[in-house]
């Protein structure tokens, strides 16, 4: 089991509140995934600009003058956001790759748990509710965002083990089920040169489809690719910079509810993840078929 | 009539209340507000009584029901009324998968769409749906009545037994050993009076449905067989 919560805002007007509407609808999915919780929120992009999610085990030492040490090494402002656990390196997006490989010889132990224009993922082992109070999701402002509780089948119960998984820029992937080929997946991605950090089934969905995008496909296609190649039982939510999608496998076993109102697309593993959303008793509601592809985009 | 505000009250009271009705009993009309999608709202009821559950529910709403009529005034989650007994169970919205898994006896209206699985391993229930049922609907069911007045999805009535399926509308495939039977005189007269008893006697008339059932192939083992397992 696992529980599954999404928001995509069609009214800017919700924007301010996004972090907030996502922390009540995570944690009414507590008791699906108690193990560790998880979300990835999409703010608006600055032109230019770009955003490095770091984690570390000791936050201390790591984070200890950041920022200096690193716009000394790549010659670039940057400016560092710490919660808890994890700090957001905002940068000049032409900095990235320079940005990456400093942090590497700078912060050997430092995790990247997200890159992109508009991307932030926060995730850590615990209930949602400290979790989400940890990185203070509530407070954040975004246009769209995938949060995750997790009960683990597949791999150990660690802070890398949780979802969202990156495995591109301003993409990211969560999972509700488990896969059973992960393993011949994982190999067949490795040798097209994707990297992984865990051996968890999810991160291999991701860095699946993130291996279609770069490949030129589009999202819609990556998605529906994971019905053929993909082998066991999910139902998946997509974050992209625009937008997300969701697809269950054919068997269809992992729950899912979608509501749709003119202010927002929300998913949730359960229907009671969704009523507290404005407008929730005059919503459309239904549940997503089986091997269909849905995807809001902006 | 009694109320019971689940958001206030909480669940188990209300579930302690509904079981200890024993027998006859002059609290007869309930009704639950604030269910928020809840699980296992109204489980378990044993008694004569009538619930009205005002809003959508989670997993196994009126599961196990006996006598009660439980009527959810919105959609209902997985496995509602998983394995009642008797009774009636009528859902104004839609039902997620395996609604009515199991049922031994009682009627199952769902007025809206039931996702996949509706009625798996059925063993004598009736379930009415107005809209379309999903995928592996009455997988292995053994006796009691499907009655659809709108699609059916893949591998209808896979590995069925004795129950009946009447579907008005497509059906996506069927499932092993289902096959199309001859719709007979007793089958109409039984449709007629599930279309009534079902709310739907103004939606859809018994000839515009077509009858599936057991082609009884595969209830037995059989050696010739070996290589279809």
């Amino acid at each position: 089991m696992c529980g599954i919560v999404g928001l995509f805002l069609k009214d800017s007007k919700l924007e301010p509140v996004l972090g907030a509407m996502l922390t009540d609808m995570l944690i009414t999915m507590t008791d699906r995934g108690p193990d560790s919780a998880g979300i990835a929120i999409y703010g608006r992009p600055t032109l230019g600009h770009a955003k490095l999610t770091v984690q570390s085990a000791d936050p201390s030492r790591d984070f200890d003058r950041l920022g200096q040490s690193l716009s000394e090494v790549i010659g670039s402002d940057v400016t560092v956001e710490i919660k808890d656990t994890h700090a957001v390196i905002g940068l000049a997006a032409a900095k990235i790759d320079a940005a990456r490989s400093a942090l590497n010889s700078l912060r050997p132990g430092l995790k990247m748990m997200s890159v992109g224009d508009s991307i932030e993922i926060f995730k850590e082992v615990g209930l949602p509710r400290d979790v989400a109070a940890k990185f203070r999701v509530a407070e954040m402002a975004g246009t769209h965002g995938i949060g995750h509780t997790r009960m683990a089948t597949e791999s150990a119960v660690t802070t890398m083990g949780a979802h969202p998984f990156s495995t591109g820029s301003d993409q990211c992937l969560v999972h509700n089920g488990s896969l059973s080929n992960h393993n011949s997946v994982r190999r067949d991605l490795k040798r097209a040169g994707m990297t992984f950090e865990t051996e968890n089934d999810t991160e291999v969905a991701a860095a699946f489809i993130s291996h279609k995008l770069q490949s030129g496909e589009k999202l819609g296609d990556a998605m529906a690719a994971t019905l053929t190649d993909l082998d066991g039982f999910f139902t998946f939510v997509v974050g992209t910079k625009n937008g997300f999608g969701v697809v269950r496998d054919p068997i269809a076993c992992k729950p899912a509810v979608m509501a749709e109102t003119d202010e927002y697309v929300a998913f949730g593993s359960e229907y009671r993840a969704l009523v507290n959303l404005p407008g929730i008793d005059t919503a459309r509601v239904w549940e997503p078929e089986p091997a269909t592809v849905y995807f809001w985009e902006r | 009539m009694q109320s019971f505000d689940l958001g206030k009250d909480g669940l188990r009271a209300l579930n302690a209340a509904l079981h200890g009705l024993k027998g006859q009993t002059n609290m007869t009309q309930w009704q639950v507000i604030n269910p928020k999608g809840a699980h296992a709202i109204a489980a378990g009821v044993d008694a004569p009584v009538d619930i009205t559950v005002r809003g959508s529910t989670g997993y196994y709403c009126a599961g196990m029901n006996k006598q009660a009529t439980i009527r959810i005034k919105g959609s209902a989650g997985p496995g509602v009324a998983e394995n009642m007994m008797s009774g009636t169970v009528i859902i104004d919205g839609d039902a997620s998968q395996y609604a009515g898994a199991t049922g031994n006896g009682g009627l199952l209206v769902i007025k809206g769409n039931a996702s996949s699985r509706c009625g798996i391993s059925m063993k004598g229930i009736d379930i009415v749906v107005h809209g379309n049922i999903g995928h592996m609907s009455a997988f292995m069911a053994q006796s009691g009545n499907i009655v659809c007045l709108g699609n059916a999805g893949e591998a209808l009535g896979d590995s069925l037994y004795e129950a009946r399926l009447f579907i008005r509308g497509d059906v996506k495939s069927l499932g092993a050993d289902c096959i199309e039977k001859e719709m007979r005189p007793e089958h109409l007269s039984l449709l007629a009076d599930l279309l009534k008893r079902g709310e739907a006697d103004d939606k859809a008339s018994p000839r515009d449905f077509r009858r599936y059932g057991s082609a009884r192939q595969l209830y037995s083992f059989n050696i010739d067989n070996a290589a279809s397992y």
